[in-house]
């Protein structure tokens, strides 16, 4: 190879690094990029405002009986309820309370899953605050009470009169 | 490959073009292109029995309903790591070796034009490996997210993430470097009166090939960069709770990811497209569109990534001009495939073994192609996303496509790297038991997917029983013929009868017309003369 020849080359490999380190940076370009073209374009139904406002009044024409279940799927946590059953009006801002605590003497982290009976009234449970968005860490032997704070939405088919809310935790392995 | 520096010096006499280093110095020394290709091939082959035996363990699980061998976190941990591997550490490292050995000897250059560099390529990726394995050991064990690496899961992982993540990072880094090693090379160091439309198509489809890594990969690096920062430093790219969108990791790791499937897939037209010739005794057909149509490939596949994702909630606009812009890829494509029957068509043809694997992949990636188109359509994709279906044809383009194109590659030049010839009839045999094996394990997994039956699970209902059973035998057989391939190469460069100085009568490009078979360790110090 002659100097001539090596010189062209380091200009190439100098050119191509800098459209390497150029597409690295695009990268994370990309990520306001798209929510511009979105809005751009409205392509994105997910972030357009809907059209009408909700109606937020509270139903007390009608009652609902909410039941709390909880379980812990091969952990060695107890869970449960505060309260096992309460009632409940559309529209009305509820709170319950769940209490956790942590039997095996080391530190454990666990993720709430969610489930409902009927399944379908679950989308009309519009969840504000809740244990199961995040991971709970409990130290040994703790004992921790975790909230739920949830609406129910008005647009509840009027056969339901029941719902069972289901919670069980599920170990996050590799998290202590 | 002790056969080619065992007929070196007996030709020679001496050791000193090993920079004066033996044993394994000599492998972590060398800046020689051959050496070099030699170890990417080792490692990829390696590579493979690994994430192989992790697929067998995969269809160990799956040979009937229930949970048996392995709980159902290991199991996702196994198909997470035998995507990363093959992709990563088996088919691309695999092709860069072929690049290597070949693209100096086709274009008469004395070597790759950032020697040190490509030593340095090539060792990155043993410690990238061996990040990958040791994820396994980590509390939590290895990611059980997918090859995708999708967020939010990739968020909740233990540190086997962290390990992943470092690990494709090195992946991207070796890529990207030898990449700009190949550009570098084949637009600079080619012998006077090779023009860049004289070059064998192998050359083509790798200079497109590494064009789409430099491009690409970076915005992989970038993607697990930004899951990195999420999981430690508090950023909220991907984390819904801190206003990030998981979504948007999809696009942008599918940014990366369809360049991909062609940074795979386009090296194995070009090993495809001199093989071909060779055994039709005519030259390619069509040359100037074969290369025009790499290059369409290549630019589409930037314009096409969401077809990945058709099922995320994305609006019926986007969805049309994806599935549009995916459909126009089957063009270029067909213009490849047509080439090469057309090659074939009146050509004095004969079948030995790389000329059986090329016809296979014709056969095979045409079919992996069609399933393509189906799953392109976004009313039938949104019924078939994440079943068997997209199994079956991935693995369709992937392990017929390429591993085949790699198959073919290997027995196509094995006699001109180590001056000896394969055993024909266990070549042959590796090639129709490799046929009927993987069409066992896969042909049946379309039937399953079209059945409903979802991918990444370890447990199904009774009714897809039958066909879970046939592909998991076939994996079993597929795997073991395997073996039959370490044996035919060793036993070739072991005791291989010595091969003729051109093997194959209808290769043409220059290492066949202009250096003796075995290649010396040294080739065209001075530049070849060309007519």
């Amino acid at each position: 190879m002659n100097a001539q020849q090596a010189l062209g080359n380091r200009r190439m490999l100098t050119r191509l690094s800098i459209v390497a380190m150029a597409m690295f940076g695009f990268g994370f370009a990309l990520v306001p990029f798209y929510d511009h073209i979105c809005r751009a374009l409205g392509v994105n139904s997910m972030v357009e405002k809907s059209e009408s406002p909700a109606d937020t009044r509270v139903d007390l024409a009608r009652t609902v009986t909410i039941e709390l279940d909880a379980n812990a799927h091969g952990m060695p946590w107890r869970f449960q309820p505060t309260v096992r059953h309460l009632e409940v009006h559309p529209g009305e801002l509820v709170h319950v309370e769940y209490e956790v605590a942590n039997a095996r003497g080391a530190p454990m982290t666990g993720q709430a899953v969610v489930s409902y009976g009927p399944a379908l009234a679950g989308r009309y449970v519009k969840k504000l605050d809740c244990f199961c968005f995040t991971q709970q860490t409990l130290a040994a032997g703790e004992t921790r009470r975790m909230p739920v704070t949830f609406v129910l939405d008005a647009g509840l088919p009027a056969e339901i009169n029941t719902l069972t809310l289901s919670y069980t935790f599920f170990e996050v392995a590799g998290r202590s | 490959m002790s056969a080619v520096i065992d007929s070196h010096g007996h030709d020679h006499g001496h050791h000193d073009h090993h920079g004066g280093y033996s044993g394994l110095m000599r492998w972590i020394t060398t800046t020689n292109h051959k050496d070099i290709g030699t170890l990417y091939l080792w490692f990829s082959f390696t590579m493979f029995m690994v994430g192989g035996v992790m697929a067998l363990a995969i269809r160990l699980e799956l040979f009937q309903p229930g949970i048996q061998f392995f709980n159902p976190d290991l199991f996702n941990q196994f198909i997470t790591m035998h995507g990363l591997i093959m992709v990563f550490g088996a088919i691309m490292p695999a092709f860069v070796g072929f690049a290597n050995w070949q693209i100096p000897m086709m274009i008469g250059a004395p070597d790759m034009a950032f020697a040190r560099l490509n030593n340095w390529s090539f060792w990155l990726l043993p410690f990238a490996a061996s990040l990958l394995i040791i994820s396994f050991f980590t509390p939590g064990g290895a990611p059980g997210v997918g090859w995708t690496l999708y967020a939010p899961l990739t968020v909740q992982m233990g540190v086997g993430m962290d390990l992943t993540i470092f690990a494709v990072h090195l992946l991207g880094m070796s890529s990207i470097l030898g990449s700009i090693n190949i550009i570098t090379t084949i637009l600079n160091m080619r012998a006077p009166g090779m023009t860049l439309m004289r070059m064998p198509l192998f050359c083509w489809t790798w200079l497109i090939t590494a064009y789409l890594l430099v491009a690409a990969m970076p915005v992989l690096a970038g993607a697990v960069t930004m899951s990195l920062t999420d999981r430690h430093f508090g950023t909220s790219f991907f984390n819904a709770a801190g206003g990030g969108d998981p979504v948007l990791y999809q696009h942008i790791f599918w940014f990366f990811g369809h360049p991909e499937v062609y940074i795979i897939a386009l090296p194995a037209f070009g090993v495809v497209s001199q093989v071909i010739p060779a055994f039709s005794r005519k030259p390619l057909f069509g040359y100037a569109s074969m290369v025009y149509a790499t290059s369409a490939i290549a630019i589409l596949s930037f314009i096409v990534w969401a077809h990945h994702m058709y099922t995320v909630g994305m609006p019926v606009t986007g969805q049309l001009f994806f599935m549009y812009a995916t459909t126009l890829i089957a063009v270029p494509t067909g213009v490849k495939v047509f080439n090469w029957v057309a090659t074939m068509w009146k050509g004095s043809l004969t079948f030995e073994t790389p000329m059986l694997f090329a016809i296979g992949f014709l056969f095979l990636f045409t079919l992996g192609g069609f399933t393509g188109l189906v799953l392109s359509l976004v009313p039938i994709d949104i019924q078939l996303h994440d079943t068997y279906y997209v199994v079956a044809h991935f693995h369709y383009v992937m392990v017929a496509g390429a591993l085949f194109a790699a198959f073919a590659g290997v027995y196509f030049w094995l006699p001109k790297w180590t001056g000896r010839m394969y055993d024909e009839t266990l070549g042959k045999v590796h090639f129709w038991l490799t046929m009927i094996f993987f069409n066992m394990i896969f042909f049946v997994q379309h039937f399953l997917g079209l059945a409903g039956m979802p991918r990444r699970i370890p447990d199904y209902p009774l009714i897809f029983e039958t066909w879970n059973k046939i592909s998991s035998i076939g994996a079993f057989g597929f795997g073991l013929t395997q073996l039959l391939f370490l044996y035919i190469v060793l036993k070739a460069i072991r005791s291989g009868e010595k091969a003729p100085e051109k093997p194959w009568d209808g290769a043409d490009s220059l290492e066949w017309t202009h250096l003796p078979t075995p290649a010396p360790y040294h080739s065209f110090e001075n530049p070849p003369v060309l007519k």
